[in-house]
């Protein structure tokens, strides 16, 4: 049979799009569609979740199987779908730096831990926007919104953190004003198995206009990220003249052929290595002292909710001499009345 | 119909001690018969003494029993016992044979390891299949636990294991709400004169009971008969039990896998227990992080296709609330049991109660309406487990079963049924002729229910959601004729699910002046108090509710008939007011008892003669 070669356009619904002008999540949006035409997976048996936010609205926007749900549960109602599914069907949990990592946390670092197939795309612009600008789980320390007038007083999340927290199999991120970077982390999201976490910047026009502009200004971008790929050298820069290197127990960025430092030196990203020490060290460069990664981060292979769930239920049915309800109970103890 | 039944209420309660020898089963078995006597308890007494005065600790000759019976009209020690309190494995081998067929065995597990099984000559590391021993094993680490309560207390090793009895005593006096001020009033005075001893046995005591409360241990201590029982092959079920079999077997007849997302909660997490077991049927049970997730996971599922159920008790309902809401507006079939205990937060964990009723029929945001039918007597809960899950694919709706702690630990004669005895259910699928330009809000003319579009299926992609929708074409809607127009809707769906269930049944005087109705739970404890009144020449009638939303098609013209409602019921009144609410013209009277017990028959007949008398 000939594999069917989709569009980005396959995967788009009828449904007027209605976030702001000029917002983040329609680049996500438009990458999204793109990488599920790259994945060729037909739009019936492919499932898009949500929980409640702007993002939250994507799966209307999809010509895919789509449920928006209600707030902080996309995780729960994934995982349950999952199991229950067609195993053929990907699903897509969509969720936003509120959704998923305040009402939603607990949801979202047990289907990271249970290892559930999915793969989540976190919005994060750091900020409510539905609800009109109040600090989220992800605003700095001493950010001023509408509910924090004279800063919060609270740290934030990173949320690579919590999904190493969780002992994630997959982390990676994207940026809305990175189509092609972002379009590569999620369709490796996708065809890793087990939860895979993408984490979008994302802007918010209205309400954190710039949130990101720190690492996602196009004139500095190149020295303040970097671009992990797996088996190559963490080289960035305008003419990738700058790398990482091991520094005792951290990382230090250095320009090659200055303090003595060689391409030698940098260190060769691998994103398959069990051990998450590294990839926690690179998901928290933040632009500053050093650069902030994107791309794929981790990326291993571990047992998988949904089937072991499956597979179990099939192994112990088997084992057992019954196969209906009435079986069942036949074969312990009973008694006849006449 | 319902089987008549009858509910034997702690009459018959009997407590086996049993250890070795130099354990002090005696005196353990001693104390409990004395407090239960001080209650008011009648009491008959067995001690089982070994044959040798000292045998070897822990061998088969050195086994030491006393059984207790407590109750009323208590003429004997009993034939078997309830509960078999086994301190060892010689112990458990030796005694089980006196324990009853689905009774509870509370074995010490610290003294069931390889060398303890060899002393009592086990041949394998299996003691309890070995034994094929039919109860309900809880298993206590009563010796650690002795060793820490007593860590302080500057006695010996052996002397700290001398109070191991205590701390079984401790446990029985919890399972069966003995008080244990008494106990220790009992044991000061065994040891009068030595104060340090009393202080240990009586803190371990202490520790064995609040041992019981901290695991919410509990044993049902109801029965319920069938009298005039059909023919057929019968077995032992509680009605948790019986929910999960009921659960399955709507799952056989439906063709739609079962799926459960649940977190465990007193008294409902024995259907988690069962369904995780009946992974061997195919059942795929999730023990979700929280119940909120438990409920999220099963309308996933049932997104996906499955018969999704959720399972929990009150606190559990109240979490689960917008999540219930997010089903009745996705239009998704689910189903939630509530076995219910005493509330409100935490309330009485073990005990049972009908006070969930105003939440399962109102606890959401919105104009939410959806299905409750609550179950009536353990075996019941088998059927309203099918009838929940057919009415909740039949018309794509959730519903709320509603059992309680009576009945989900009570026990009963199940009769299996036969084949052709239940319905097939039919999944509303989207009709061949219909998919092309189908809309995902499209409905069955008849009943109002949409059609289940299963994902991975080529032309019916669609979005669901939590959003109001257009009533033709699915897409959000913010229309306000729209929204009045799906909410009509969405309560007609369910208003018509009364055409496709039983009408009420009168039981009794059909002529009489008198009503007593009643729901879920409370039936056999009714029924039986009717049958003793009409016994003692009075005319009364009765009806039990176990669809309570929508109500029967023909209740208004049952009430009609009878000068007397009375709504009898283990709360302030919910279902009378429910009741009340519909039916405005009809003055309904109440009999109510809110003390985490089921009705006694004696307080129901004295109740109902009050209202007859007038």
């Amino acid at each position: 049979m000939e594999e069917k070669i989709y569009k980005a356009s396959d995967f788009k619904s009828d449904q007027y799009v209605r976030w702001c002008p000029g917002c983040g999540d329609h680049a996500i949006l438009s990458i999204l569609h793109k990488a599920m035409a790259e994945l060729g997976i037909a739009p019936h048996k492919t499932a898009v979740i949500s929980g409640i936010g702007c993002s939250s609205r994507l799966p209307y926007y999809m010509n895919t199987y789509g449920f928006h749900t209600i707030h902080g549960r996309a995780a729960a109602i994934s995982t349950g779908f999952k199991v229950a599914a067609d195993p053929d069907i990907m699903v897509w949990q969509i969720s936003g730096d509120g959704d998923g990592l305040a009402i939603g946390g607990n949801h979202f670092i047990h289907a990271i831990r249970r290892n559930v197939n999915i793969n989540t795309i976190l919005f994060n612009n750091r900020i409510y926007g539905l609800t009109k600008g109040q600090y989220s789980p992800t605003s700095e320390r001493g950010f001023v919104s509408k509910s924090s007038p004279y800063g919060t007083t609270e740290d934030p999340f990173i949320p690579a953190e919590l999904v190493f927290g969780a002992r994630g199999t997959f982390f990676g991120r994207g940026m809305d004003v990175e189509l092609k970077i972002s379009q590569e982390v999620m369709v490796a999201a996708a065809r890793h198995k087990g939860a895979s976490v993408v984490e979008m910047l994302q802007n918010c026009m209205i309400f954190n206009m710039g949130i990101h502009n720190f690492v996602t200004d196009k004139a500095t971008r190149a020295d303040r990220t970097i671009h992990l790929v797996h088996g190559e050298k963490m080289l960035f820069g305008k003419n990738k003249e700058k790398g990482i290197v091991q520094d005792g127990f951290g990382l230090k960025a250095v320009v090659i052929g200055e303090d003595g430092y060689t391409i030698d030196d940098v260190l060769v990203h691998d994103a398959h290595c069990k051990s998450n020490f590294l990839h926690q060290q690179l998901a928290m460069m933040d632009g500053h002292e050093l650069p902030m990664a994107i791309g794929v981060i981790r990326d291993v292979e571990a047992p998988v909710y949904d089937e072991e769930v499956n597979k179990q239920t099939e192994e112990v049915s088997a084992k057992k001499p019954y196969n209906s309800l009435r079986e069942m109970i036949l074969a312990g103890e009973t008694w006849e009345v006449r | 119909m319902l089987e008549k039944t009858n509910v034997k209420t702690l009459e018959n309660v009997v407590v086996r001690f049993s250890g070795d020898s130099g354990d002090g089963m005696q005196l353990a078995g001693n104390i409990f018969s004395n407090v239960s006597s001080q209650i008011g308890d009648q009491i008959s007494t067995f001690p089982d003494y070994p044959a040798e005065i000292r045998a070897p600790q822990g061998t088969l000759s050195g086994v030491s029993g006393f059984q207790v019976h407590i109750g009323k009209g208590v003429h004997t020690p009993g034939d078997k016992a309830d509960v078999l309190v086994a301190m060892n494995p010689a112990a458990l081998k030796r005694h089980a044979c006196f324990l009853k067929k689905g009774g509870v065995a509370i074995v010490d597990i610290d003294c069931f390891k390889e060398s303890d099984l060899k002393k009592a000559l086990y041949e394998t590391l299996e003691p309890f299949k070995e034994i094929n021993l039919d109860a309900q094993v809880v298993e206590v680490p009563i010796s650690s636990m002795v060793k820490s309560a007593l860590a302080d207390s500057g006695l010996d090793i052996k002397s700290i294991m001398r109070c191991k009895n205590m701390f079984a005593l401790g446990l029985v006096c919890w399972l069966f709400d003995r008080p244990i001020d008494a106990a220790k009033h009992f044991l000061h005075n065994k040891f009068a004169k030595k104060e340090a001893i009393y202080q240990a046995n009586a803190k371990v005591m202490q520790a064995g009971y609040d041992y019981g409360h901290n695991i919410h241990a509990s044993v049902s201590t109801y029965r319920i008969e069938t009298s005039n029982p059909r023919h057929g092959i019968y077995t032992e079920v509680n009605g948790n039990k019986a929910t999960a079999w009921g659960l399955i077997y709507a799952s056989e007849k439906s063709g739609r896998k079962l799926f459960l997302g649940s977190y465990p909660i007193t008294p409902a997490t024995d259907i988690l227990h069962e369904l995780a077991k009946r992974k061997d049927l195919g059942v795929k049970a999730c023990q979700m992080e929280d119940e909120i997730a438990g409920v999220c996971s099963a309308i996933g599922a049932s997104f996906a296709g499955n018969l999704a159920v959720t399972s929990t008790s009150g606190p559990g309902l109240a979490l689960k609330g917008e999540a219930l809401g997010l089903a009745v507006m996705a239009e998704l079939p689910l189903v939630l049991i509530d076995v219910q205990r005493g509330g409100p937060s935490t309330g009485l964990p073990t005990k049972t109660e009908q006070t969930d009723l105003r939440q399962a029929l109102y606890g959401r945001n919105g104009e939410c309406p959806l299905v409750v039918v609550a179950a009536a007597s353990p075996t019941d809960c088998f059927h309203m487990a099918f009838e929940a899950s057919r009415i909740a694919i039949e018309h794509m709706t959730p519903v709320i079963l509603l059992s309680d702690a009576f009945i989900g630990n009570g026990s009963s004669a199940f009769r299996v049924p036969e084949d052709g005895e239940y319905p097939d259910i039919k999944p509303r699928f989207v009709p061949a002729d219909k998919v092309e330009g189908w809309h995902p809000y499209d409905r069955d003319e008849e009943t109002k229910a949409r059609y289940w579009a299963i994902p991975g299926q080529e032309g019916l992609t669609h979005r669901l959601g939590g959003l109001e929708k257009d009533s033709v074409t699915g897409a959000i809607s913010n229309d306000p004729a729209n929204h009045e127009k799906m909410v009509r809707l969405r309560q007609e769906k369910v208003d018509r699910v009364a055409f496709d269930i039983p009408e009420l049944d009168v039981y009794g005087d059909q002529d009489a002046d008198t009503i007593v109705l009643g729901w879920g739970g409370t039936y056999g404890h009714i029924h039986e108090a009717i049958d003793s009144l009409r016994a003692s020449g009075k005319k009364v009638a009765a009806a039990h509710f176990r669809y309570i939303q929508p109500l029967p098609k023909n209740t208004e013209e049952v009430l009609n008939r009878y000068k007397n409602v009375i709504v009898a019921e283990l709360n302030l009144g919910q279902f009378a007011d429910y009741l009340q609410a519909k039916y405005p013209g009809r003055y309904i009277h109440r009999i109510n008892k809110i003390q985490g017990q089921p009705f006694m028959v004696s307080e129901l007949i004295d109740g109902i003669n009050k209202i007859m008398e007038g």
